[in-house]
């Protein structure tokens, strides 16, 4: 009897662990690593929905200091079908070390994905052929609306904001 | 006889001339364009042109920093390129284009304390006013340009194809380049993307 009521505990114990553990990982967001089909899949996405595709680093000063403005447009935006996408272009062995923590820190709540592609001759073209390849970066589309604009540059939210109201 | 020989001499003369004025119809350079000569002081405060570069085959003209992980993966591969390249007539010539006031990691003191530290073997240049990276087109550290000895522009683009693992790399775009030219082919590729530090421009 005082086994069982003994592994009763032991078992909501386990659980609450398991609980707090699970919690904890949705509080820490994952980092998938992406494909160039998968940026493609987004730019020609026949959708309703505002893509928002930042191209960023951690070690890019720019772009650390245009992030909350991206943050902001996902708080205020993203119940109006805008989608921002943060993608990481540091290096892949960065990515444990510096990413994760990096986005743990500034609690990032905007969806964040590691571009896995070792040459990016394969893909920044597939972004724009506009683009040179140097970081800030960002491409806003709407397909459905034919709106499809590229910035080689730091943006601010009055910008980003600007445009999504243009095109919603 | 002799006379059609000197108006042909004279109209050689003016072609050769005129191909070898700087070419640039905004965006700066591209591929067949012929690249401006320049001076810009070494980290030892002297001037230095493409033209002082003695038995010059061609320039790999590099635009870099001090402070970019890009540029830092790349410092290595660029002193390589130098070493291999220079005695065959192709030297590296390395530009610095970052505003300091935006990126003081980039200043002319810290170019000295990196040239100094790596040993670089070839000319770390300061472009203290952006003119020349606005003159090629530069946007991102490292982004390079070779050049023929004519100056004019054969390949722009990246290194090799792996900036994080120069062990993977399996294009090698610049060497790629310069061997092409010194064999007297034409470049394969000619233009090739990559993720950079994009150029830290003063604030108007």
């Amino acid at each position: 009897m005082s086994g069982s009521l003994k592994n009763d505990f032991t078992m909501k114990k386990i659980c609450l662990i398991l609980l707090i553990g699970m919690n904890l990982q949705v509080l820490a967001q994952d980092i998938p690593f992406i494909k160039k089909e998968t940026l493609q899949q987004w730019i020609n996405a026949d959708s309703d929905t505002i893509y928002v595709l930042n191209f960023w680093a951690t070690w890019c000063a720019p772009c650390v200091e245009e992030l909350p403005a991206f943050e902001k447009l996902h708080r205020e935006y993203s119940s109006k079908k805008v989608k921002v996408v943060l993608i990481s272009t540091d290096f892949k062995r960065n990515v444990e070390s510096r990413v994760k923590p990096f986005v743990k820190r500034k609690k990032l709540q905007s969806q964040v994905v590691f571009m896995d592609e070792p040459n990016p001759n394969h893909w920044v073209n597939a972004v724009s052929p506009e683009w040179s390849g140097a970081l800030p970066a960002t491409l806003i589309i709407h397909n459905r609306k034919d709106k499809y604009l590229f910035f080689e540059k730091q943006l601010n939210y009055e910008t980003l904001e600007e445009i999504v109201k243009t095109i919603l | 006889m002799k006379k059609t020989f000197s108006l042909f001499l004279l109209f050689s003369l003016a072609f050769t001339a005129m191909s070898f004025q700087p070419t640039n119809t905004g965006g700066g350079y591209k591929v067949g364009d012929t690249a401006m000569d320049f001076s810009l002081i070494n980290v030892k405060g002297k001037p230095v042109s493409l033209a002082d570069i003695k038995n010059a085959k061609g320039y790999i003209v590099v635009f870099t920093c001090n402070h970019c992980p890009y540029a830092k993966a790349y410092e290595q591969r660029i002193i390589d390129l130098h070493k291999k390249y220079a005695p065959m007539g192709f030297s590296v010539v390395a530009i610095n284009s970052n505003d300091k006031d935006v990126q003081p990691q980039d200043s002319y003191d810290n170019m000295k304390k990196l040239a100094k530290k790596k040993k670089y073997p070839f000319p770390y240049l300061y472009d203290e006013t952006q003119e020349v990276a606005k003159a090629f087109g530069a946007t991102r550290t490292p982004h390079i340009y070779v050049l023929d000895k004519n100056r004019v522009v054969r390949y722009i683009g990246a290194i090799d194809d792996n900036s994080e693992d120069p062990a993977m790399a399996k294009e090698h775009y610049v060497a790629n380049a310069v061997n092409a030219l010194l064999n007297g082919k034409d470049v394969a590729t000619k233009e090739t993307k990559a993720i950079g530090c994009g150029i830290k421009w003063k604030k108007s």
